[in-house]
């Protein structure tokens, strides 16, 4: 019965709304466009001392079907030149495709035009801000999207802006999102954060004294991220194929690509 | 006061067939300080003389970037330049934005070209008055056009406009046969040569008053693109010394009268 219509099964990957039929009271099946569709995949940002890192899986499924392997969902944003060698920023959008793609092309103009009109690149905070307002500027038909912003701040230390899909936002040391992100946001927590660890012997209970807090270095974070995806790909169904990752230093953008599981 | 009855607004014809208002704005260009651009096979540039209105100013800016692959000069008024020069941004913008592709120059300049006619058609609006050398490069290699205020655009091998251009014409027309297998460098110091005659009789290039923009293509099959780079102050150094005066390492050849 349910097999054979459009609609996932119960357990099924789940689509950010119910997709379940209404069923009119004479049995008729009411039929009606929906413009929203989820693509799975997942991001991942974190920020250190003079870095920030920028990752998301390449892989973009609808349903159970994979649509491509390769599909990235982190962009540079802004630059003076079409191969963006000289940007600064970057954006990662995971949920509905179609809208990350249009958010980031609108988004890339803007950092542009700015920069046309101020005479200077656009600021992260300000190109944060921006986002925020380009995203409540469609608060009744929302871009169906998680982005998160990456960059250098003014003093040159790492920084990481996450957002709902309406431009609620706030600058953080690290944000997963996307389809594994409640996978991955408690291990981030515990890993970046030190969440809930203690140092040994320093007393009983209350006394207890926290793991003091460190920047990570570039090395250790860049493993992080690989463990977290690792993880995400065997729990969850919509996460593989490969991971993208760019690396944001004071010298420009580094971009490396590792492969993942494919099943 | 006026000229004659027939020019009070641009959408008058006179029994000549002149629109006097067009042919005013025209003026203005004249008034704007001289700006060059010339083209070779693989670059086009753009070389511009800044003016100060005083001691105590500020040099006024000639050459404006556009996009990656083009930029322009301007004679004229520099703030009917800004109102263009802003149209052409977002239309290059857009361009990219809509089809991930570079705006051919040809359609930017026609589409300038189309809005400074309207200017002159439409009662209670007025010409622009500024006249502009764009120069870029596009799928179909380097280019240099000029846009008058009448909405007349031509493509271009080089031209002088402004202040005394004429002066500098006839040294683009002396050594037009050099230019198209001209190196950058070569065609920059071509590009000063023309302004330094256009040059009043007690002025002299300066790192200040010079503004100097280039964009080319390089590479195999001439694919890869040099963005279009502004040169200003001490950036220009290299080239105004080549020019100035004394520095002449070779014979002035060409300058010889024709008969």
């Amino acid at each position: 019965m349910a097999m054979f219509s459009q609609n996932p099964l119960m357990n099924g990957p789940n689509y950010s709304f119910s997709q379940t039929p209404s069923t009119a009271a004479a049995g008729n099946k009411e039929h009606s466009f929906y413009p929203y569709t989820d693509n799975g995949g997942s991001t991942l940002a974190i920020s250190g001392n003079d870095f920030t890192i920028i990752a998301g899986d390449t892989r973009s499924t609808s349903g159970y079907n994979i649509n491509t392997r390769y599909s990235p969902k982190v962009f540079k944003i802004g630059g003076t030149t079409s191969s963006q060698d000289d940007a600064t920023l970057v954006l990662s959008v995971v949920g509905f495709a179609a809208d990350g793609a249009a958010l980031k092309e609108r988004l890339d103009a803007i950092v542009k035009m700015y920069r046309y009109q101020h005479g200077k690149p656009m600021s992260v905070k300000a190109c944060a801000q921006r986002l925020s307002t380009i995203l409540y500027g469609k608060r009744f038909f929302p871009y169906y999207v998680t982005a998160i912003l990456g960059g250098l701040d003014e003093e040159g230390k790492g920084a990481v802006y996450s957002y709902d899909p309406v431009g609620s936002y706030e600058r953080e040391q690290c944000r997963a999102a996307g389809a594994a992100a409640s996978l991955i946001m408690p291990f981030l927590d515990n890993q970046v954060n030190y969440k809930n660890q203690y140092i040994p012997g320093s007393g009983e209970g209350h006394a207890l004294q926290e793991r003091e807090k460190i920047p990570l270095p570039r090395n250790e974070v860049e493993d992080l991220v690989k463990d977290a995806f690792d993880s995400a790909v065997e729990r969850h169904i919509e996460v593989g194929d490969g991971l993208q990752m760019l690396i944001i230093t004071k010298s420009g953008i580094e971009e490396k690509y590792l492969p993942l599981k494919k099943d | 006061m006026f000229r004659n009855n027939y020019d009070n607004d641009s959408v008058t014809f006179s029994p000549q067939g002149r629109i006097f208002q067009v042919e005013y704005a025209s003026e203005a260009v004249k008034q704007g300080s001289v700006v060059v651009g010339l083209v070779s096979k693989t670059h086009a540039v753009l070389v511009a003389l800044k003016r100060n209105a005083e001691e105590l100013s500020s040099y006024q800016k000639k050459v404006i970037a556009i996009d990656e692959h083009l930029g322009l000069a301007l004679a004229g008024l520099a703030s009917d330049a800004r109102v263009l020069s802003n149209f052409m941004k977002q239309q290059s913008l857009s361009s990219r934005l809509t089809y991930g592709r570079a705006i051919p120059l040809s359609r930017l300049v026609n589409s300038i070209g189309d809005r400074a006619q309207t200017n002159t058609q439409h009662y209670g609006k007025r010409p622009y008055g500024v006249g502009l050398l764009v120069a870029g490069v596009d799928e179909t290699g380097p280019h240099l056009f000029e846009f008058q205020p009448s909405g007349m655009t031509q493509e271009m091998v080089a031209c002088a406009i402004g202040a005394r251009s004429q002066m500098a014409r006839t040294y683009l027309e002396r050594n037009l046969d050099k230019f198209a297998d001209a190196g950058r460098e070569e065609l920059v110091v071509h590009g000063l040569k023309a302004l330094k005659e256009s040059l009043a009789q007690d002025k002299e290039l300066t790192v200040e008053n010079c503004s100097v923009g280039v964009v080319g293509v390089r590479g195999e099959g001439m694919k890869a693109i040099e963005g279009f780079k502004l040169f200003d102050g001490q950036d220009v150094k290299q080239w105004v010394d080549m020019v100035a005066e004394g520095a002449e390492e070779t014979a002035e050849e060409g300058m010889d009268v024709d008969s």
